[in-house]
């Protein structure tokens, strides 16, 4: 059993780690790379909790292989802030009270910024659709869409 | 027991190669392409460590070609990426609305058409689109590559034709003439995020009087696999596709169903769903080829 040499860039800075083929990319984010923000929900691709961007794709890290992001650019919840402060989508998550325990807000946060860099202008059912592999247990999603369509006004605002 | 191993083939030879040797030990191998059955398969029901096999690097695998007459998807080409391209869905739009409907947006970035029907789960989405569509699977083994239609490539649940050395390459489409084209229905309990129920797609061609003149449908998740209903297609053929003809269509597709009862339906709701569906997607498919 050896070892795999992964070299790629997550949140635009260079990373390189070890890892067993089997790992995942969720597995190395939270523990070899101490990105903790992407959260373990299932395991099994069906909550979202552990969305990330895979070369700008979204993606659930928990169905990624660690050795399959050899040479990719990984996005996760820590590179979604700027320097100037807080990214709208998460200033209006905050504003909305989009948030209980916060532990599905990173894969939501993440999924939102995957549509909106796609779709600036997107309908509520077009955004519901797509956040559909995001799962919540605390705010019944209402309050999560209307900070993502108040995101979106605010992002097309500032265009 | 052996323990994980990855492997990032760079061609189709170099794969093939891999999969024969693999056999040749008796050590267990695996293709991986979107990795959304096959990871979630390696940590729960299936934990026997083995030779993963990543296909993405294989420029063959992730090709898509529109030629003149027919089409080529790579096996390997995620949903989402499908899903972008507009050419293919005006081409196949029962194909690639079923893509769509598999699992949800972080999914389609990742699974492909080619896993999901080497996955040949009973209810997989993509299946009996591709069926309808006529798919043909282009298929690498150690002898060279063969050719087979989809409908014939399931054997059973979670099982295909694949010899161990082969991998599927893609599937080979003949493009819908003027007055074609298709649709893909399904059931589902909730609104996303499920598993079929029962499916149907269906693809029809019609002649200038609005005369179909060619048909496919095929049903999912009613049976062990996918399957083709050429008495379905029988009842479409030669009608101007009208409620009658609609009607025999879906009891066709009722005959043809031997589904299980489970939790998410009985096997006569499913009979009788499958029968529905049908006629909505054959509507469906007639209102494409004739707008």
């Amino acid at each position: 059993m050896s070892k795999v040499h992964v070299t790629a860039s997550v949140n635009e800075e260079a990373v390189e780690f070890l890892c067993e083929p089997q790992e995942t990319l969720l597995d190395v984010l939270r523990g070899p790379l101490g990105k903790t923000g992407t959260k373990e929900g299932c395991g099994s691709g069906d909550c979202g909790a552990c969305s990330v961007l895979l070369n700008g794709r979204l993606v659930c890290s928990c169905l990624v292989l660690a050795v399959e992001s050899q040479g990719a650019e990984v996005t996760t919840i820590e590179g979604i802030a700027t320097a100037e402060g807080l990214h709208p989508i998460q200033q209006k998550f905050l504003e909305h009270a989009a948030l209980q325990c916060g532990i599905c807000t990173p894969g939501f946060i993440v999924a939102t910024k995957a549509l909106l860099d796609r779709n600036p202008n997107p309908d509520e059912e077009t955004i519901r659709y797509w956040l559909a592999g995001n799962l919540c247990r605390c705010t019944g999603y209402d309050k999560i869409i209307r900070a993502v369509q108040d995101a979106a006004s605010e992002l097309a605002y500032e265009a | 027991m052996g323990s994980y191993a990855y492997a990032a083939p760079e061609s189709v030879a170099e794969a093939v190669a891999l999969l024969g040797e693999h056999a040749r030990q008796g050590s267990r191998v695996q293709l991986l392409a979107g990795g959304t059955d096959l990871l979630v398969q390696m940590r729960g029901l299936d934990k026997e460590p083995r030779t993963l096999v990543d296909v993405k690097k294989i420029a063959d695998v992730n090709r898509l070609e529109i030629g003149a007459t027919e089409t080529f998807i790579g096996a390997a080409i995620p949903s989402a990426v499908l899903n972008e391209h507009e050419d293919l869905k005006a081409l196949f739009p029962g194909l690639l609305e079923a893509a769509d409907l598999i699992g949800s947006t972080q999914i389609q970035g990742r699974a492909s058409v080619g896993g999901n029907l080497c996955n040949a789960s009973p209810a997989g989405d993509s299946i009996p689109a591709m069926i309808a569509c006529a798919a043909v699977c282009v298929i690498a083994g150690a002898n060279g590559t063969r050719e087979l239609p989809v409908e014939q490539f399931l054997t059973g649940v979670g099982s295909n034709a694949l010899a161990a050395d082969e991998l599927l390459v893609g599937l080979k489409l003949p493009n819908p003439g003027a007055s074609a084209s298709s649709a893909y229905l399904r059931f589902i309990p909730r609104t996303e995020m499920d598993i079929a129920v029962a499916g149907c797609g269906v693809a029809m061609a019609f002649d200038s009087a609005g005369v179909c003149t060619s048909a496919r449908v095929a049903i999912g998740a009613v049976a062990p696999t996918a399957l083709l209903v050429p008495a379905a297609a029988e009842a479409l053929i030669g009608t101007s596709v009208d409620a009658a003809a609609l009607a025999a269509a879906g009891a066709a597709c009722t005959q043809a169903a031997s589904p299980i009862s489970d939790k998410r339906g009985t096997a006569d709701y499913r009979r009788k769903v499958v029968a529905v569906l049908c006629r909505r997607a054959a509507q469906i498919a007639k209102d494409r080829a004739l707008s």
